[in-house]
């Protein structure tokens, strides 16, 4: 059922245009020992066959109530963004390399350029990446390249998140970089500006600085941004762009703020979807501009003056540049920035805030209700956001696998990463929940922990 | 329509159903840690913001309105089955860290998928981690350079292209720490053997090749290319942007590739987007399949006989070149492939790569009859074919550009222009499957309607557009020069104020 309106005649006429007797005679420049049989394929369902399959499969996939974050994270996505952003305009267009007959997703893109800027405190921000892991790869090289320090250390803290250290190890295995992990401090869980005191004076091409941080801790950004200044450093932040309803942005740290913001976009109106797609975001001051990899949106005119807006800067590209553009992406997640864009907008600068402000107020009664349970504290004193690591009188991960029989997915195992905290678990609990759903948390926890094993 | 939604914006208009009670000064975060204003966003409400992006929505061209002939780029129809039952709550709602237990149907269908590649590809070794083609690309040559490194072959650093393949090639080599080789094209559009011979050696690291090529047809001598460059030690790379040509009639495997990748939002109908997000699964010959990247989908057999499906990770597949997203990639996207997939099965894959090379060569033929000038005219078309408009820019001062630009006002989106470099005033043209003949003759209706025009008064052309067709009537010819020069990228009232 490949979709295919092609009638007998049609088929008729277009063979005679062309001059060949059937359709396997246009085939025929491919030598026959490189044909294969027919494939082994599952057999081909209707539309009603494949829905029935899919409902079956979707219904097993239960969530029961989420307390996971660890990169991902569940909020309220007003019902028009989705509404709108599916819309076959947007959904079924290509890259707007046609500016003219693109205008919608130039303009959309042209605003959520704006929007990201100003949330970071940038000056300029790119079209996507395709989410927050490769998005910071993508920072780190391009920090790479601009830095004052070209050639020098990329130092990079193991309180960001795991994956994305994986991630930036993966795109930076072949570029001759040397990336060198600081470590947490073990009682704060977040780097102590001492830890940096030992690379003083040693070349530094750039400082990445997460806020916040893996086990969602504040770090101490004016600190460390001034610090990587005074050393010639790019500063990369890798933020949480909800969060940035709340805190501050990484433009106004310190005393001369970051040179680069990237993070993960899910949180502005991106369903969890078992991981993606989201969408990475990339944002930096000027001097830095011409260093972004990306698809860039300006704006500019008609021959009659009106304002239209269109794909630019494009020298940095590898359509244009091949082996020497900024980086190798083509197709990024636009999509995904409708989305972002739309619910942006609904959510207006209180929304935004004030979905930050409860977010962090519901994490701080999950962790007052968690601890009050015998054996259940905070592993890291720092303050934090919307996401924090407790310690269990037990090794977390069997414990969360109860959990999640009973309806709750619990946290994430921190041992999984960090061999050392094996009883360590990370919990999230943002606006979505309630306090019956804190309480029943609370609840099942400390009856799980009383319960005797198997 | 020239409002920005910060035009709108005035200060206290909220959405108050979006808004939740919340302390007004968060306990617990110390103020040196906050920001000291509040972000600035718009202030409107959600009439405006559903006017406003539907407004913008119908300025753009889709495969849903226009038909859409971009060649390289596979604007086919995208099945609104796959869009719907990809959406449904049990998939869009789960937490890529939720335990395995509870994501056993999403699971089932990424594993199903991975399979159904494998035989697409040839290839014993499927990861769906990459994001993008560009990313499956860059998991291919890291692959690539991982294995000539685990035989202790460090000098193979230099990745051999053909001088007209997509500019994401060599732009991936460089970023895997390679240097970059280019093979030059012959007169029939194949790669020239002997200068592919010169160039290989102890250094080759592989080479990438599309086929059929960016050229629009098809590399008849692929077997000797893949003995070429095996027997000098290297490995080869697939660029599975043009396998809606062949899908299902010859495999990247059979071929003698070693690694493809796939873009899932060509072949298998999963929507652009405006830009994506797409997908680039990879697949892997035997000798590759340790290094491919992660997590990718295991299946079991309980003590009960009934499969259990989990993700594999470093800690199984030690030799893998790693991550490449936060989580599993672009889940919501494959699966709209595995649902495309399992509607069409293996004679439906013929069946598209059948018709999507019926319609280039129909279109193709009807072109040549109409007195245009075909790029490769000795050749079959495969899924998409090369007009050159040489003979027009000589004859009436017009370019390709000016042709394309003409189009728009049809209302139809223009081919791929100026790719590949290879051809002068081109024009690559790919209709795909899902388009009927009706439109296809319309599309060389215009085509020559327009190049009378050319004739008679190139001036037109030399301006167009003047308004593409859109509601609420659209812009002009841009002025490109004029973004560039000096960059307005962000509304800076919006963030000054």
């Amino acid at each position: 059922m490949p979709f295919i309106p092609h009638t007998p005649t049609d088929i008729d006429e277009m063979l005679r245009s062309i001059g060949v007797p059937d359709l396997e005679t246009l085939f025929e420049e491919i030598p026959d020992p490189l044909r294969c049989p027919t494939l082994d394929l599952p057999p081909a369902l209707g539309e009603m066959a494949v829905g029935r399959m899919m409902r079956e499969r979707a219904e097993t996939d239960a969530n029961g109530v989420c307390f996971i974050g660890a990169g991902a994270y569940e909020h309220h996505i007003p019902a028009a963004v989705w509404e709108i952003a599916a819309r076959g305009e947007f959904l079924t267009a290509y890259t707007p390399y046609q500016a003219e007959a693109s205008q919608g997703t130039l303009r959309l893109l042209y605003e959520f350029q704006t929007m990201m800027a100003g949330l970071t405190a940038m000056d300029a921000g790119n079209a996507s990446l395709y989410d927050g892991a490769s998005g910071l790869g993508e920072a780190v090289l391009m920090a790479a390249r601009a830095s004052d320090n070209a050639g020098g250390k990329i130092l990079m803290p193991a309180s960001v998140h795991p994956h994305y250290r994986a991630v930036v190890q993966t795109m930076t295995a072949d570029q001759d970089l040397e990336v060198v992990e600081i470590p947490f401090d073990p009682l704060e869980g977040r780097i102590l500006p001492k830890a940096l005191n030992r690379f003083h004076g040693q070349k530094i091409a750039a400082l990445v600085i997460p806020q916040p941080n893996f086990f969602g801790i504040l770090e101490e950004v004016d600190t460390l941004t001034d610090w990587a200044k005074a050393e010639g450093a790019t500063v990369v932040a890798a933020v949480n762009p909800l969060s940035l309803g709340l805190l501050k942005p990484p433009g106004h740290w310190g005393q001369q703020g970051a040179d680069i913001a990237c993070g993960d976009g899910q949180p502005l109106g991106i369903p969890l979807s078992s991981g993606g797609p989201y969408f990475g975001f990339l944002c930096c001051k000027q001097a830095l501009l011409r260093q972004m990899p990306g698809r860039i949106v300006g704006r500019t005119q008609d021959a009659q003056g009106r304002t239209g807006f269109i794909l630019t800067l494009q020298a940095r590209e590898q359509h244009i540049r091949r082996a020497k553009a900024t980086s190798n992406i083509c197709t990024n997640q636009g999509l995904m920035t409708v989305a972002a864009s739309i619910h942006l907008s609904l959510l207006g600068p209180e929304g935004l805030a004030k979905t930050a402000a409860l977010c962090h107020a519901r994490t701080r009664t999950l962790v007052d209700k968690l601890t009050t349970i015998p054996g259940v504290t905070r592993l890291f004193t720092g303050p934090y956001f919307h996401e924090t690591a407790l310690r269990l009188p037990k090794p977390a991960a069997p414990i969360l696998a109860r959990l999640a029989r009973l309806g709750i997915q619990g946290g994430y195992a921190l041992g999984e990463e960090h061999p050392f905290h094996d009883k360590g678990v990370l919990v999230c609990a943002t606006e979505t929940k309630t306090e019956a759903d804190l309480q029943f948390y609370a609840d099942t926890l400390a009856w799980v922990l009383n319960a005797k094993e198997g | 329509m020239t409002q920005t939604l910060f035009d709108a914006s005035r200060a206290g208009r909220r959405n108050a159903h979006h808004i939740p009670e919340a302390p007004a000064t968060p306990e617990g975060i110390p103020e040196r840690f906050l920001r000291p204003t509040p972000p600035p966003l718009p202030q409107v409400s959600e009439l405006q913001v559903v006017r406003h992006y539907t407004r913008l929505s119908q300025l753009n061209f889709s495969v849903d309105t226009q038909f859409y002939p971009l060649g390289s780029c596979t604007m086919k129809y995208n099945p609104r089955a796959c869009q719907v039952l990809a959406s449904l709550p049990g998939f869009l709602n789960r937490h890529p860290l939720a335990s395995e237990e509870s994501g056993q149907g999403v699971l089932r269908c990424l594993h199903e998928l991975q399979e159904m590649l494998g035989e697409i590809a040839g290839m014993p070794g499927v990861s769906l981690v990459p994001m993008a083609g560009a990313q499956g690309e860059f998991a291919g040559v890291a692959m690539i350079r991982a294995y000539h490194r685990s035989r202790g072959d460090e000098a193979r650093r230099e990745m051999l292209v053909p001088d007209a393949s997509h500019g994401t090639n060599p732009a991936t080599a460089a970023m895997c720490g390679c240097t970059v080789r280019e093979i030059p094209t012959d007169a029939q559009g194949d790669v020239n053997l002997d200068a592919l011979r010169q160039a290989v050696g102890p250094r080759t690291a592989g080479l990438m090749l599309t086929n059929p090529s960016t050229l629009g047809v098809f590399e008849r001598q692929v077997a000797r290319i893949a003995q070429i460059v095996h027997a000098a030690g290297g490995l080869l790379y697939y660029d599975g942007a043009n396998l809606n040509a062949v899908a299902g009639r010859v495999r990247p495997g059979d071929m003698g590739f070693d690694a493809v990748h796939f873009n899932v939002h060509k072949t298998f109908a999963t929507p652009h987007g405006g830009g994506g997000p797409g997908a680039g699964p990879v697949a892997v010959s035997e000798r590759l399949v340790p290094f491919l990247p992660l997590p990718m989908v295991k299946k079991e057999l309980d003590d009960k006989g009934r499969e259990w499906f989990s993700w594999m990770d470093e800690t199984q597949c030690p030799e893998s070149i790693g991550r490449l997203a936060t989580f599993a990639g672009n889940v919501g996207v494959l699966l709209r492939a595995h649902i495309y997939l399992r509607m069409t099965g293996a004679e439906g894959m013929k069946r598209v790569s059948g018709f999507a090379t019926l319609n280039a060569n129909y279109l193709m033929a009807r072109l040549s009859a109409a007195g245009f000038t075909v790029a490769f005219p000795g050749r079959r078309a495969t899924h998409e074919f090369i007009l050159t408009l040489k003979p027009e820019a000589d004859a009436f001062g017009v370019s390709a550009l000016d042709f394309s630009k003409r189009l728009l006002e049809f209302g139809i989106h223009a081919p791929t222009m100026y790719f590949p470099s290879l051809v002068p005033e081109c024009l690559l043209i790919e209709p795909t499957e899902t388009e009927t003949k009706e439109t296809l003759d319309r599309f060389v209706e215009a085509m020559i309607a327009i190049r009378h025009e050319a004739e008679t008064n190139p001036q037109r052309l030399l301006t167009a557009p003047h308004a593409v067709p859109v509601p609420g009537g659209g812009v002009g010819r841009l002025d490109a020069t004029r973004a560039a020069r000096k960059p307005d990228l962000i509304w800076k009232e919006m963030i000054t104020q």
